[in-house]
């Protein structure tokens, strides 16, 4: 059913639109999913992210055209060189290498999706860094006829550092192993061991062929009449996007409209929670209180705001409020402070230095930071080894952050969107780490708490510590104070935690 | 013009519009987180405004983003005065009807020098009309940040392109050395002359841009829906024959037929396509089994393989 490029009409004068006898591609009922593909060019990616941009046609005839131009040929089964239509660069072409993070577009009549696609072996942990960050789901390659590789490793652990909770392993060239689904199992269960060590549980195995387009996304019910599991296609539409509207409510102001003296509006990006008129806020960094009075969009105003959407909010009152500030729901709060711990990695060949003063973006806000590393990532071994120096490109490192002004994140493995961060260099201006908050630096258990001061652990019934919160004396140290919702297991975990560290 | 909230109200009554599926809402937020990200950080941001689809796409987005205010820069529009007459006329109605400062600038060189589309190879004829006269425009309004519509699926070096895309002050893009872009968070920070080209549109698809326009109801050039147009068979394209500086070469003759576009940018440079899509409804339908990429009508990028990254390269958008 695929036209293949010799075959493709040429464009010419008469460049009629020729209908396929597909199904129209109606309304969507999801976001788009964003993935992230790993693997080298040996286990075969270009080809795979090319079958599935050829498979769902989102490859037009006059660039296939242009392709088959290009290549000067195809491959045996009538096939353009899928990795010319995925190189878009001239140098890439002209060296046969990929050299940075594209992004691919195709859909399916159920969903769309948006690939990053990065190179497997040229400073790829910076490439992938950047991919994953956006991406809800991985997509890991392995060839039949080799297994799980150190690369595997590497590539899942990356990818779970930056937050991905879903796994898709691709057992690729599995024509090549004729089939045989003991191989299968075998890659799929080593693969299942090591996601489950990364703390990731959605995981999908599939084999396929992706030269042959077998479940991809077509069925190979021929060739492997025993895989009663989903094609890629399927499993990606049955993924799901992480939602960031359980917690708390979380708007960084990115600017106050004032189209006249009697409007003024808070405009940004909902990054957690939702909102509705009548809601507590705080305004961060300073602590004023104040209530939603209204949610204004173009179209209408609105009765609620959830994470993700682009709005305006206005308050019941006059209050300060400027870019850089996040308006945040009065009883889950984010932590506030001047010494963090962070995740981040290094991108650039002048590599995070120990106690430079960088600036560091997170949502709206920009501020000066010092950075100090303590470990670094062996990626090899998944092992985090101690290290006090440079952190050079493409290292992956544990770090301390300490800021002049107060600073505003919740840990990264809540919210991804306001507990990230990127570093620039304040002399070449560049972008030289991406940062991924873990804690606060006053919290439980760091060693600094020791030597300012005694702190006490409580664990209270919520309701009576919404009264001690309401007191003015705790109002006035928010600041030293560090609260977390939880279960009464949980907190009862936390504590024999605690009691076994002394 | 200043307004009050209740005037707005009065101005702009709810719409009964269905809300938007949650793909083009997704869409629709990260466009307008951009715009207010860049209209923040930057001094004089400006908005390339090219009278096409996904300019006027781009337009609504804006107004979404800063009401109930107005859009907090102006639009620019290269005209190399090869234009289609409809595509000049929708601009000004639109400024006009949506409150907008428009500035205009043709590169003086075209009229100096009589280049044409015509009379130069449309690869030379381009990089004046187009690339050099975008270079003028940008240096002349000091603008630090210009707002496009490029999408990442119309064309390979796209797909490599960040969202916020450096330019040196001589517009210069390096494909090579571009700032990584993680999450949505964007570095703004660039040093005098230096400058960004931001692309709200990105991670939208041609089908997107069609369903969003249908979603909004957003106003078009009519040349976008099929009608009886006169055209001339060209260089394997069907061009409008309704401007009086097309000359017919020997052998030429002007028929009449229906046809659209599904790009718009300089009429003698720019095929139609036989169709009876008429409405948005027959174009998308049409749009949804389309074998042929949308830029095959154009011939700028037909001239060679990594023509769009050498334009870019030199300062086109």
């Amino acid at each position: 059913m695929t036209v293949s490029a010799q075959s493709a009409p040429t464009p010419a004068a008469s460049a009629t639109i020729l209908p396929f006898a597909e199904p129209l591609k109606g309304s969507r009922d999801t976001k788009p999913l964003r993935l992230i593909t790993c693997g080298s060019v040996d286990d075969g990616k270009s080809t795979l992210i090319g079958r599935l941009l050829w498979d769902t046609k989102a490859v037009k005839e006059d660039q296939a055209v242009t392709l088959a131009r290009d290549s000067g040929g195809q491959n045996d089964l009538g096939l353009p060189d899928f990795a010319l239509l995925l190189d878009g660069l001239q140098a890439e072409r002209e060296q046969g290498i990929t050299i940075d993070v594209a992004y691919r577009y195709f859909a399916t009549d159920r969903r769309a999706f948006i690939v990053a696609d990065t190179p497997g072996h040229e400073q790829y942990t910076r490439n992938m860094a950047t991919g994953a960050s956006t991406a809800d789901l991985a997509i890991l390659l392995a060839d039949a006829r080799t297994g799980l590789l150190e690369q595997t490793r590497r590539h899942a652990t990356i990818a779970a550092l930056m937050g991905i909770r879903q796994f898709v392993l691709a057992v690729n060239k599995f024509d090549l192993v004729h089939y045989d689904r003991a191989i299968f199992d075998g890659i799929s269960q080593d693969f299942r061991e090591l996601a489950m060590s990364l703390g990731v549980r959605q995981i999908t195995a599939i084999p396929m062929s992706a030269l042959k387009g077998e479940n991809v996304v077509y069925r190979a019910d021929a060739a492997m009449p025993w895989y009663q599991g989903p094609t890629l296609v399927e499993a990606l539409e049955l993924a799901t996007v992480r939602s960031t509207q359980a917690g708390g409510f979380r708007l960084p102001v990115q600017r106050v409209v004032r189209p006249g003296e009697s409007f003024r509006g808070y405009q940004g990006t909902v990054s957690g929670g939702s909102v509705k008129p009548g809601d507590s806020v705080v305004i961060l960094p300073s602590g004023t209180v104040a209530n939603v009075k209204q949610i204004v969009t173009f179209d209408l105003v609105r009765n609620a705001a959830v994470a993700g959407d682009a709005i305006t909010l206005v308050l019941d009152r006059q209050v300060d409020v400027a870019r850089g500030d996040m308006i945040v729901s009065i009883d889950a709060q984010p932590m506030t402070g001047k010494d963090f711990e962070a995740q981040l990695v290094s991108l650039q060949p002048s590599g995070i230095e120990p106690g430079k003063r960088y600036w560091l973006k997170s949502g709206s806000r920009r501020q000066r930071v010092s950075v100090e590393p303590i470990s670094q990532l062996e990626l090899a071994t998944g092992t985090w080894l101690p290290h006090a120096s440079t952190l050079q490109m493409n290292a992956i490192g544990k770090v301390r952050l300490s800021f002049e002004e107060q600073a505003i994140f919740d840990p990264y493995d809540q919210n991804r969107s306001t507990g990230a961060f990127i570093l620039i260099d304040p002399d070449t201006l560049n972008t030289v780490a991406g940062g991924m908050v873990t804690a606060k630096r006053s919290d439980l258990g760091s060693i600094e708490v020791r030597h300012e001061g005694q702190r006490v652990i409580l664990s209270l019934p919520a309701d009576l510590a919404e009264q001690i919160m309401a007191s003015e004396l705790f109002a006035n140290r928010r600041d030293e104070a560090e609260i977390r919702h939880m279960t009464a297991a949980q907190a009862a975990e936390l504590f024999s935690d605690a009691a076994s560290d002394i | 013009m200043p307004l009050s909230v209740q005037e707005t109200e009065v101005k702009n009554p709810p719409v009964s519009r269905p809300p938007l599926d949650p793909h083009l809402k997704a869409l629709e937020n990260e466009a307008i987180h951009i715009f207010r990200e860049v209209a923040a950080e930057f001094e004089k941001p400006v908005m390339l405004y090219s009278v096409g689809k996904d300019s006027s796409v781009l337009l609504h987005l804006a107004r979404k983003a800063f009401h109930p205010g107005r859009v907090p820069f102006p639009l620019l529009h290269v005209d190399t005065t090869w234009k289609f007459k409809e595509m000049i006329e929708f601009r000004d109605e639109i400024a006009q009807k949506y409150d907008l400062d428009l500035v205009v600038h043709t590169n003086p060189r075209g009229k100096a020098e009589n280049i044409t589309p015509f009379t130069h190879a449309s690869a030379f004829y381009t990089d004046i009309m187009k690339t050099e006269a975008l270079r003028q425009a940008l240096d002349a309004g000091g603008y630090d940040a210009a707002f496009g519509g490029a999408r990442r699926d119309e064309e390979a070096s796209r797909a490599k392109e960040r969202i916020y895309s450096f330019r040196t002050p001589d517009h210069r893009w390096d494909p090579r050395n571009q700032r990584p872009e993680l999450w949505n968070i964007y570095n703004g920070m660039i040093r005098q002359g230096e400058s960004v080209r931001a692309f709200p549109l990105s991670n939208w698809t041609e089908v997107d841009i069609w369903r969003y326009i249908q979603a909004e109801d957003i106003p078009l050039v009519p040349l976008y829906y099929a009608a009886e147009r006169p055209y001339v068979e060209r260089d394997g394209m069907m061009i409008l024959a309704e401007d009086p500086r097309l000359e017919l070469k020997p052998g030429e003759e002007v028929q009449r037929g229906m046809i659209r576009f599904r790009t718009l940018g300089c009429f003698p440079l720019t095929g139609a396509i036989r169709s009876t899509a008429s409405n948005l409804d027959e174009v998308i339908a049409e749009l949804e089994i389309a074998t042929v990429s949308e830029r095959q009508g154009r011939a700028i990028d037909r001239d060679q393989s990594g023509s769009m990254e050498k334009k870019k390269r030199e300062g086109y958008f």
